[in-house]
């Protein structure tokens, strides 16, 4: 069955329920991540959520194929997890274990996973932008149809690598998306101080790329430009900057109040929390609510089961605090 | 050391650098080059000339000037299976790429957990003798040796700049790799294609018994000449030298010093904070009571390096400084 929503985009209901609950996963993660975090239960004090963002990374990860590329920010888990990264591993990395994804050395900034092309999170902003340029150079260097996409906040864009990266990526036509994941602020910097030129549709006309403003909350509409830009990349017809409107519901980390923020303002995005509107499609699409609350207990049993993995494991050991500072060791064989 | 030196064959440093990239390029599809100028001109000093030619634009990229993309480029596609050689074209614009070697290229094994390695060369030309003035003469290896995760190389002879330069774009590891500017013209034995020189061990260039000198890059030459010199009156040198400076072949040191119980460590690079003071830090740690003299450091002073090539002369080391500095050693 498929459904003709206002936009008249077409999409079959699985693919709803398949973002929606891509979204419900990060949102529940991170709640309890939050939890976690406050009981002193993470094994480092960083930690920064996305709750209120997650239709940017499910509606762009759920158009990449096996092979692309991603890279992320301090504000990564639902990046990791829209991308294919397991919750245990997710888990067992904020809690410090042997068995999370950077052996416990990462914790949340640092989330990563090869086997899924997750090229790493990165605690610098707009450190990672070349790296994924990096990767689609090779890409396109060795004629292999993999997309890499950079995602990261509006505070990156007014980095000086931005600039160079996305230069360099459309001057040779790289299978780059740049996703800018605009929750308007930088910290407490609001993005009306921090560009003169706050469409990155226009920013993107003065590299003589595509640049599309988009709609954040709306999981579709972020899918759908994902997918034209992700499909110009694979074609070959060079890079897209993506400006995702959105709105981190949170501080910015623990302890913020938020206090550069008026309270009219947060309300007015709070009425567009992206759950909230995909719940409604799927409601305008006949999806009962046993199927939501199905998959509600879905996640909270993923989630549960991830906690305990983490927990039974080991804690990252002082005994190997050494290791793998290089990955060739001196005096060894070349 | 491996490999075969040939005592036929003189090259300059210059053109052994480039026997290296070519013969690593011709082994290894996944070498490529990437940097300013470095394909239609050649590399600014010439290092990559006809390698475009060769290999052509596919493998030999000229990049907008953008240190912070080229390095930081060089390490995306060296996470997902290059082997770039990157080139920045002075040692002074390095800065403009600091988040990207020192915050993400040496910690991306480690803090991955091992998922990813870092294999990426950065080639750098530093140094002083031309009069380049305060931004372009700078020997910055002390703040790149101080980063966990990377290391460091300053060849001086061709045939170590050859089979370092092969072992370190064969290496999984982020390799700072620096050339002294004053170097490339300068011949010495020329190295075959098997030749490659391990990362991490230094070498003996002279044989000495009275005092070591430690030092690197450059230097190595001036420290031979003053040597030389000092033979004429019956002193014994030993010179070092260093090779790759991070990690620092400390063994070989404490060997020399060991044996000749006084150490001169003589560099380029200002004084304070240099790796001189490391190593004489080690070496003090270790030998205290077996050294005959406090362990001597032979230093530019810290000073910024005016463009004036006379003035720019006389604030570095030079064979007579070296001398009077053995003289002095060995009187106290
Ligand atoms: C280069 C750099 N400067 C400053 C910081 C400190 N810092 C961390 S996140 C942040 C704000 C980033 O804003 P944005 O890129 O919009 O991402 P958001 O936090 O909104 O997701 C700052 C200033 C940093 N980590 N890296």
């Amino acid at each position: 069955m498929s459904v003709f929503d206002q936009d008249t985009r077409i999409v079959d209901v699985s693919t709803l329920v398949r973002l929606y609950r891509g979204m419900v996963r990060i949102r529940r993660a991170e709640e309890r991540i939050l939890e976690l975090l406050l009981q002193n239960r993470l094994s480092s004090t960083m930690c920064h959520v996305s709750i209120g963002q997650e239709a940017v990374a499910v509606g762009v990860c759920d158009v990449l194929r096996p092979e692309d590329y991603v890279t992320s920010t301090h504000r990564g888990h639902g990046h990791f997890l829209a991308r294919g990264g397991a919750m245990s591993a997710l888990m067992a990395e904020l809690m410090g274990r042997e068995t999370g994804a950077c052996r416990g050395r990462g914790s949340s900034m640092h989330l990563v996973d090869a086997s899924i092309g997750h090229l790493g999170s990165n605690a610098i902003v707009g450190g990672h932008i070349p790296i994924a340029t990096g990767a689609a150079l090779w890409s396109s260097l060795t004629g292999q149809s993999r997309v890499a996409v950079s995602f990261f906040g509006d505070g990156a864009t007014t980095e000086g690598i931005f600039h160079e990266a996305v230069n360099f990526a459309a001057v040779r036509g790289l299978p780059v998306v740049f996703v800018i994941e605009n929750n308007h602020y930088a910290m407490s910097l609001p993005w009306e101080r921090a560009t003169a030129q706050p469409s990155v549709a226009r920013k993107a006309e003065g590299y003589g790329i595509i640049g599309v403003d988009v709609d954040g909350q709306d999981v579709l509409a972020v899918r759908e430009a994902a997918d034209q830009a992700v499909s110009r990349a694979r074609r070959g017809e060079g890079p897209t900057l993506l400006g995702v409107e959105t709105y981190r519901f949170l501080g910015h980390s623990r302890g913020d109040p938020s206090t550069y923020r008026d309270r009219e303002e947060e309300q007015r995005w709070h009425a567009r929390d992206p759950l909230l509107l995909e719940k409604i499609r799927l409601s305008a699409a006949g999806v009962a609510g046993d199927v939501t609350e199905s998959l509600e207990r879905e996640i909270e049993a993923e989630i549960v089961a991830a906690m305990e993995f983490a927990e039974a494991g080991p804690i990252a050991s002082v005994d190997e605090v050494f290791s793998d500072i290089y990955a060739t060791p001196l005096g060894g064989d070349q | 050391m491996t490999g075969t030196l040939s005592s036929a064959r003189t090259v300059s440093f210059r053109d052994a650098l480039r026997e290296a990239l070519h013969e690593e390029m011709e082994a290894d599809e996944s070498v490529i080059l990437l940097g300013e100028d470095v394909g239609r001109y050649g590399g600014a000093y010439a290092v990559s000339r006809g390698l475009l030619e060769r290999f052509g634009e596919r493998r030999v990229i000229d990049t907008p000037m953008s240190e912070a993309l080229i390095v930081g480029a060089a390490l995306g596609a060296a996470m997902v299976g290059a082997r770039p050689v990157a080139e920045i074209m002075y040692m002074d614009f390095v800065t403009l790429a600091m988040d990207n070697l020192v915050n993400q290229a040496a910690k991306v094994h480690y803090m991955f957990g091992g998922q990813f390695n870092a294999p990426l060369v950065v080639r750098v030309q530093q140094g002083t003798g031309r009069g380049a003035g305060s931004q372009h003469s700078q020997s910055l290896e002390g703040w790149f040796a101080h980063v966990p995760g990377l290391k460091v190389v300053a060849p001086s002879t061709p045939a170590d700049a050859k089979g370092l330069l092969k072992a370190a774009i064969r290496d999984n590891d982020p390799v700072l790799f620096i050339e002294h500017k004053g170097l490339y013209p300068r011949k010495g034995a020329a190295a075959e294609v098997d030749h490659v020189v391990p990362l991490g061990v230094a070498d003996v260039k002279r044989t000495g018994t009275d005092v070591t000198i430690v030092t690197w890059s450059n230097h190595v030459h001036i420290a031979l000449e003053a040597a030389e010199r000092l033979s004429a009156d019956g002193v014994s040198v030993e010179v070092v030298d260093m090779r790759c400076l991070a990690p620092l072949d400390m063994t070989t040191v404490l060997d020399s010093a060991g044996s000749t119980r006084r150490v001169l460590v003589l560099h380029e690079a200002c004084r304070t904070g240099g790796l001189g003071a490391e190593i004489a830090a080690t070496v003090g740690e270790q030998l205290f009571g077996e050294l005959a003299a406090p362990v001597r450091r032979l230093t530019a002073p810290d000073v910024v390096l005016p463009a004036h090539t006379e003035l720019e002369r006389t604030l570095i080391p030079d064979v007579e400084d070296v001398v009077l500095a053995v003289r002095d050693l060995l009187s106290s």
